[in-house]
């Protein structure tokens, strides 16, 4: 084992290597550059032993992936943002294929105007293309959660692509120590990729022809039938993942003096590190208040939410917006408590185009949220 | 290679969904003659998605990868180098796409892939239209032609796609035509023996899309030739070859015969001889096909 002192960008690089993609197909973004140049680096010195295929678009990376998957190797890219949206129509095709591709994702604003600062709505406009999605909030939690997201997509209960996202800058250009075992360990927890379907000269078989409504509809309940399985899965992964490294990411939630709160926020990403230091500040005042840290939105962890509700009020701070409506996550979590829960719910956008959201703003937003019994969602930090 | 030579092993299945006459039978049949059963194809939308047949079925003996409409070099690319990383060097990996996903939507893959030196044959079968769709207008539609979505005739003349991928310099590079099968045939052996990107374009003369009968898909594609609408050539490390009939109206050793000759047989360009004959256009067609011929001369004739 060593400490890793380095970026995000530069930790998810070293891990997504440390799990041995035969192939990785990418196109560079910022603030995803130095991840794929790390990988370059990597290429250069020896270390890295897989085809790296330079392509000239994101769209073309994600082809790309799914190609090499399909053909039977284990697959990594990474983009960002536009890149993202470039890739919308092949995220689709990697799902529905069950193609266990694994991507980094720099979550960044989306233009026009250009803004490279951070925001999750690049990846949750990408909910519903059937890949499960990981937010992390540390540069430990980066290396393990892409170490994991190998073993997750792959297995045999899965097989689904996963996206590991991280907050552009606040966590792709900041540097944090983080615990890196011997190859060796990654080498024994992951294995070499076994595909569950591949392109093969000695069984041909097409892939992806014309299908009738009937067997579609069985494709699509196959690949919800999977998002459930990996529900049990990330658990139980994380367990495993914990025994060899001793660090547990794994949990739908990371929770944060959630046993005594009676009233708890739920934020995602780098909002969801800064909570911790708000919730600490809030709890010397006197407020039994409690933080539970989103990792998945996909599979949504239904059951886990509604245990939040039944002993707390609830705050969803979203770095997101679904315009007509709301945040996607306060959307979401209020489904998930429909008919199960009274809870009071009231939800912030916060920290678009990469506003900066100080613990000292969460606190604002905490205080402000469960004085009385807000419900609904507020902009904070703009003017109306 | 002569025709009654040609292997008989068939990688293209009886009871396939295309339709009667179609050109792009007749090049698949042929192409997978030529590469045989250690053959990856890579297939974005295009009328082949649909001669494969309905699922759980295939018309194919060869193992084939669906990929979107732009994303087939790209694709290929991916199956190229995992196949590679296996040691599977023995594996020929062919993209095949229409002229929309080559001239038109893959273009940037295709240009990528090339740039990027992939082992791998991209071939485009070309029947001039988006005919998948239903006839629409493609950058490869020759000028004049009806298609449903240009109702009064193209305003526009073809891209030449054979110069786009020349200018990338890549080993082989070939025009050929489903009407002229040994031509066909040894150039995709041909291909498949060298190592890097190579292309090859096969002339499809459409029944329904061109609005002629069934029956005259090869002639369409000799006539095609003989006017010098399309044209047979091959160049490998640059070194450019016109062949058959095209070398001869290349080295004007034989005329070209007016185009009339090809587009009389073609409902699409019906509109240029009823209710009276369209002589401006026919003859902008035939100064356009003069002009290509001799910038084919000046660029490839050897002195």
């Amino acid at each position: 084992m060593t400490i890793m002192m380095d970026t995000g960008n530069r930790i998810a690089a070293k891990a997504a290597v440390m799990a041995r993609p035969e192939v990785v197909a990418a196109y560079p973004i910022t603030p995803q550059t130095t991840l794929v140049e790390a990988i370059a680096e990597y290429v250069a010195r020896g270390e890295f032993k897989g085809e790296y295929i330079c392509v000239e678009s994101e769209h073309s990376a994600m082809s790309a992936c799914i190609g090499a998957s399909a053909a039977g190797s284990r697959t990594f890219t990474a983009t960002s943002s536009h890149g993202l949206l470039l890739m919308h129509e092949m995220l689709h095709w990697a799902a529905l294929a069950r193609l266990p591709v694994v991507m980094c994702n720099i979550n960044r604003v989306i233009g026009p105007g250009w803004n490279i600062w951070a925001d999750e709505n690049d990846a949750i406009s990408q909910r519903d293309t059937g890949w499960i999605q990981f937010y992390c909030s540390s540069n430990q939690e980066i290396f393990d959660t892409v170490i994991q997201a190998f073993k997750l997509a792959e297995h045999e209960k899965t097989v689904l692509p996963v996206m590991v996202n991280l907050n552009a800058f606040i966590l792709s250009h900041t540097s944090m120590p983080a615990e890196i075992p011997e190859q060796h360990v990654v080498d024994e927890y992951l294995g070499s990729y076994v595909p569950q379907w591949k392109i093969d000269i000695d069984n041909p078989t097409t892939f992806g022809n014309i299908i009738g409504p009937d067997y579609y509809v069985a494709v699509r309940r196959a690949m919800q039938d999977a998002q459930e399985n990996a529900k049990h899965l990330i658990p139980q992964i994380a367990k495993d993942w914990q025994k060899i490294s001793g660090y547990f990411h794994g949990d739908f939630f990371e929770y944060y003096h959630c046993e005594d709160a009676e009233r708890i926020l739920i934020s995602m990403g780098a909002i969801g590190a800064e909570s911790k230091i708000a919730v600490d500040n809030l709890r010397k005042k006197g407020q039994k208040i409690g933080l539970a840290r989103l990792r998945v939105l996909r599979p949504f962890p239904t059951e886990a939410v509604v245990q939040l509700g039944k002993h707390a009020d609830l705050l969803v701070i979203d770095r997101n917006i679904s315009v007509g409506l709301e945040g996607a996550i306060f959307t979401e979590v209020k489904a998930a408590l429909y008919g199960e829960s009274d809870a009071k719910v009231h939800g912030y956008i916060a920290g678009l185009g990469g506003k900066d959201v100080t613990y000292k703003d969460i606190e604002a937003m905490c205080t402000s949220a469960f004085k009385g019994t807000k419900k609904g969602q507020e902009w904070y930090g703009v003017e109306a | 290679m002569a025709l009654k030579d040609l292997p008989v092993d068939e990688c293209l299945l009886q009871g396939n969904a295309a339709c009667p006459g179609c050109p792009a039978t007749i090049g698949l049949r042929l192409v997978l003659k030529a590469l045989g059963k250690k053959t990856v194809m890579v297939v974005p939308a295009c009328c082949t998605a649909v001669i494969e047949s309905l699922y759980p079925f295939t018309s194919f003996d060869v193992p084939v990868m669906n990929i979107a409409f732009e994303a087939a070099a790209a694709g290929a690319s991916g199956v190229e180098a995992s196949l590679r990383k296996q040691g599977r060097t023995d594996i020929t990996v062919v993209a095949w796409a229409g002229d929309g996903g080559t001239y038109d939507i893959g273009l940037q893959a295709l240009s990528g892939a090339f740039e990027r030196e992939t082992n791998f044959i991209y071939i485009c079968y070309n029947n001039q239209i988006y005919s998948n769709t239903g006839i629409q207008r493609s950058g490869a539609t020759p000028y004049a032609a009806w298609t449903t979505t240009t109702v009064g005739g193209k305003t526009e003349f073809r891209k030449e796609m054979g110069e786009i991928v020349l200018a990338h310099h890549i080993p082989y590079v070939a025009q050929t035509c489903i009407s002229y099968p040994e031509d066909l045939y040894n150039k995709v052996s041909k291909a498949k023996n060298i190592k890097g990107p190579k292309y090859i374009e096969i002339l499809a003369p459409c029944p329904p899309g061109w609005r002629f009968s069934m029956d005259k898909t090869v002639e369409m594609g000799r006539l095609a030739i003989e006017t010098g609408a399309w044209a047979l050539w091959e160049c490998e490390n640059d070194v450019m070859t016109f062949n058959g009939k095209s070398n001869l109206l290349l080295e004007k050793k034989i005329e070209r015969k007016p185009i009339e000759e090809w587009i009389k047989y073609q409902g699409r360009f019906s509109h240029l001889f009823k209710p009276e004959k369209d002589v401006v256009k026919i003859k902008a067609i035939e100064d356009h096909l003069e002009k290509t011929w001799e910038y084919y001369r000046k660029m490839y004739l050897r002195k």
